[in-house]
């Protein structure tokens, strides 16, 4: 037999690591369809059932305000567990019985598990099992989830309670006479019409109603509009009353009495204290320090350069075996596959496709990994307390400021983790404003395409140009974040007030776990369609060919030169020999510049040359030409390749992306380019559409919706502002 | 005893909440939190910026912004 089983319980009271316990790696994680909350899954098997573990997300009470409280309601309603095993943090009991109190008016089968027994003791809390059992009258269990001990004993009452397949049992308590009256009243006529019976106890129901609950509000009135009216009039009735004489909502009071429940029953010989409640622990001496006004953000900056710094420095190493190793393959095709289509879809299109994958998984552990470490210590919540401040300013939140950084708000980042790392953001809006905007940030990618323009047009002051480009990157993400939650995402903000959790020493087993989850889910929902785009645009830039009479023309050329030099020197290319006479070398120049001029024309004949001349017109106001228009085409596939593209355009040849001189100086010898057409160029390529590997992972982190967006608003914002530099600059003649 | 506004209290300064006044997201999270009338609170300081303000219960520290604060009412010693 299989059993049903979930885990509840608050955030930060060790829910995961008792998952991580029970389940080991036998667990599975996903997202509940539409929205970015995970869906974890284990199995386990203890006594010989078998037991599917559900941990349900972290909330700290079960009303309709967030996507995580409405997942863990419906979860639990809809899928009927036979138990639900509700953690508590026995250093914490009072807050985390809230939400126990909760589950126990729902009537779900519950076993609490009383966790970090230990860490209560060392604060001197003693708490008397027996006896909050006695009071809550479900089994309770002490255990140190870090540890493993008495989960044994956990899942024993588990597996009892589950057995017992007794009905639901709501536990009623008193709200005061005023609501009491009003729930009498209100479960008349839920019990006469039935009234979402079948989902809710009825009691649950009519709290609901009283606590005014958007999502049972809607769902009461599709379902029976006439009994939803009905008991809509006793809740406007009751509140009317409750403002008028004690001037609170009903729902202040239904908060009131449970923690007053609480109280009471922890007051009959649960729970005793050693010491008094001004103890200072080591949290609170860590605190002291980190969030100091003045050494805090000193420290916090240091902090954030050390996750940079792990995150892009340590990854280089994987990184550049995983490019080794795909350049290899390359080669290896190159020596098996005859010169031809096949060949360049297979190099071009496939191996660079699949290596575009690979190539951010490195990226995507170490920054994980970084940020597990931040979560799980409990700093994370520190950096949002001390950065709040200034992005509230922007309509975004204090934890929207690691998301920034790891995208390139230090320049080099990527927006590719810095788009996944907008999880740990809790506020749906302020998220999102944070997700649009992270890709605005001047990513690793970027970096040569800005050293190669600024080296051309302003090399006497590199740095100061490179610092401005930083500072200007950050001003303009935040001015779009603003405008975003002023238009699209405009609304109130959702509320900050959050705990900061006591710092903990994260276990290497929860960080390893986390790590790999988010890396799985990368390579496994965002690789197939990376791959996909990538061969499509590889196609893009290949096809159609050109013409076999504009072929047959350079190969005439080429036969021309061969010809004109005679057999020696023809003998001597061939031979492949690095010391060539003057004259061969020569020769050999001249058939590179045919070689060059044929890329350009082959690329220019492709589908994606066609729409780049198609759209000069149009990109004229900026000051491109066709050329930039391929080569910004070509940035979509990665910001990096805009430098190859480039050269190819003007036909050099391949350009290496660290070494461009020979493209800089073209550049600079061009009548299309000068100071004013760079700065729009690199402003247009900091701030237009974000490459596509950053739009499919802004797809699985929001949706497609939501990436077409920002494909579409970031590339209009990017070509406004290039059109008013290019104009501006060109009216002032800073050209 | 005087009744004054969460966010005027002075850091190290104890208090015991005597009203949340206000409904809707906002009021849930902060009476789900353990802030509710009779609770006893003491100011742990601020973040650089002055906003948000952090505040120690029995059994936890909570954080919140200036303008969430001024929601609560605190009665402290004068």
């Amino acid at each position: 037999m299989q059993l049903k089983m979930a885990l509840a319980g608050n955030p930060n009271a060790g829910k995961t690591t008792l998952f991580n316990q029970l389940t080991g790696a036998r667990q599975h994680v996903g997202n509940y369809p539409g929205i970015t909350v995970d869906h974890k899954e284990g199995r386990l098997s203890h006594g010989g059932e078998t037991i599917i573990v559900t941990d349900l997300p972290g909330t700290y009470s079960m009303t309709a305000y967030s996507a995580e409280e409405l997942v863990a309601r419906d979860y639990l309603v809809n899928n009927r567990p036979q138990v639900v095993i509700n953690i508590v943090d026995a250093s914490n009991l009072e807050r985390n019985l809230y939400l126990t109190c909760q589950l126990l008016e729902l009537g779900v089968p519950l076993v609490v598990a009383l966790n970090m027994v230990d860490v209560a003791e060392s604060r001197g809390i003693e708490i008397n099992s027996a006896a909050l059992s006695r009071h809550l009258q479900v089994p309770v269990i002490p255990i140190v989830a870090r540890s493993g001990l008495g989960t044994k004993a956990l899942l024993d009452a588990a597996v009892a309670v589950a057995s017992e397949n007794r009905p639901w049992t709501p536990l009623s308590i008193s709200y005061g006479d005023d609501l009491d009256a009003a729930l009498a009243e209100m479960l008349a006529i839920i019990d006469e019409q039935r009234f979402l019976t079948d989902t809710y106890p009825p009691r649950y129901t009519a709290i609901k109603y009283l606590e005014s609950d958007q999502q049972l509000v809607e769902r009461g009135e599709k379902t029976d509009a006439e009994a939803a009216r009905r008991l809509q009039q006793l809740v406007d009735k009751s509140t009317d009353h409750t403002r008028r004489t004690l001037d609170v909502y009903p729902e202040a009071i239904i908060a009131d009495q449970r923690y007053g429940y609480i109280k009471s029953l922890l007051r009959q010989g649960v729970i005793s204290r050693k010491y008094d409640a001004d103890r200072l622990y080591t949290s609170d001496r860590i605190d002291k320090v980190l969030t100091n006004r003045l050494v805090g953000p000193l420290i916090m900056l240091a902090i954030l350069f050390a996750l940079y710094q792990f995150t892009f420095s340590w990854s280089e190493v994987p990184v550049s075996w995983l490019e080794n190793g795909f350049s290899w393959l390359g080669d290896k095709v190159k020596e098996i596959l005859p010169d031809g289509i096949l060949r360049s879809l297979v190099i071009s299109g496939v191996i660079d496709g699949v290596g575009g994958v690979l190539g951010f998984v490195p990226l995507i552990m170490f920054m994980f990994f970084g940020i597990a470490v931040l979560e799980d210590s409990g700093y994370l919540a520190r950096v949002a307390f001390m950065m709040d401040r200034v992005f509230r300013i922007f309509g975004l939140h204090g934890s929207s400021v690691m998301p920034f950084i790891v995208s390139g708000g230090i320049a080099g980042g990527c927006a590719v983790p810095g788009v996944m790392a907008t999880r740990t953001l809790r506020s749906p809006k302020e998220r999102m404003a944070t997700l649009l905007t992270v890709p605005f940030m001047n990513c690793g990618a970027k970096l040569p395409v800005l050293a190669l323009l600024i080296g051309a047009f302003f090399s006497e002051d590199r740095a100061q140009y490179m610092f401005f480009f930083t500072m200007l990157a950050w001003l303009v993400a935040m001015l779009a974040a603003k405008l975003l939650r002023s238009t699209v995402l405009r609304g109130a903000p959702t509320p900050f007030v959050m705990e900061l959790p006591p710092y903990r020493l994260p276990t290497v087993r929860g960080l390893l776990i986390h790590t790999w989850e988010r890396t799985y889910q990368y390579i496994k929902k965002a690789g197939t369609v990376i791959l996909g785009i990538s061969i499509l645009l590889w196609a893009m830039m290949t096809f159609p060919h050109l013409p076999d009479a504009e072929q047959a023309e350079f190969a005439a050329k080429r036969q021309a030169i061969l010809a004109e030099a005679g057999t020696d020197i023809v003998a001597l290319l061939e031979g492949q020999g690095d010391d060539l006479p003057v004259e061969a070398a020569a020769v050999k120049e001249r058939l590179a510049a045919i070689e060059n001029d044929q890329a350009e024309a082959a690329l220019r004949h492709s589908l994606a040359g066609t729409i780049g001349t198609a759209m000069e017109p149009v990109s004229r106001l900026a000051g491109f030409d066709w050329r930039t228009d391929i080569a910004l085409l070509g940035g979509f596939a990665a910001k990096e390749v805009i430098v190859s593209t480039l050269g190819t355009a003007y036909s050099i040849g391949e350009v290496d992306v660290e070494e461009s001189q020979s493209l800089s100086e073209r550049l600079k010898a061009d009548d299309n380019w000068n100071r004013v057409v760079a700065v729009a160029a690199m402003i247009f390529i900091m701030f237009y559409s974000p490459c596509f590997v950053t739009l499919v992972c802004i797809a699985k982190e929001a949706s497609w919706k939501w990436a077409a967006f920002s494909m579409g608003f970031n590339t209009v914002f990017a070509f406004v502002l290039a059109v008013a530099v290019y104009q501006l600059g060109t009216f002032f003649n800073l050209g | 005893m005087s009744t004054i506004l969460l966010r005027h209290m002075a850091k190290h300064q104890h208090g015991t909440i005597a009203t949340v006044n206000v409904a809707g997201e906002l009021g849930r999270r902060i009476r789900e939190m353990g802030l509710i009338p009779g609770t006893e609170i003491t100011i742990c300081g601020r973040a650089p910026l002055n906003d948000p303000i952090a505040l120690r219960l029995q059994d936890s520290t909570i954080t919140l912004r200036n303008n969430e604060a001024d929601h609560i009412l605190v009665q402290v010693e004068p």
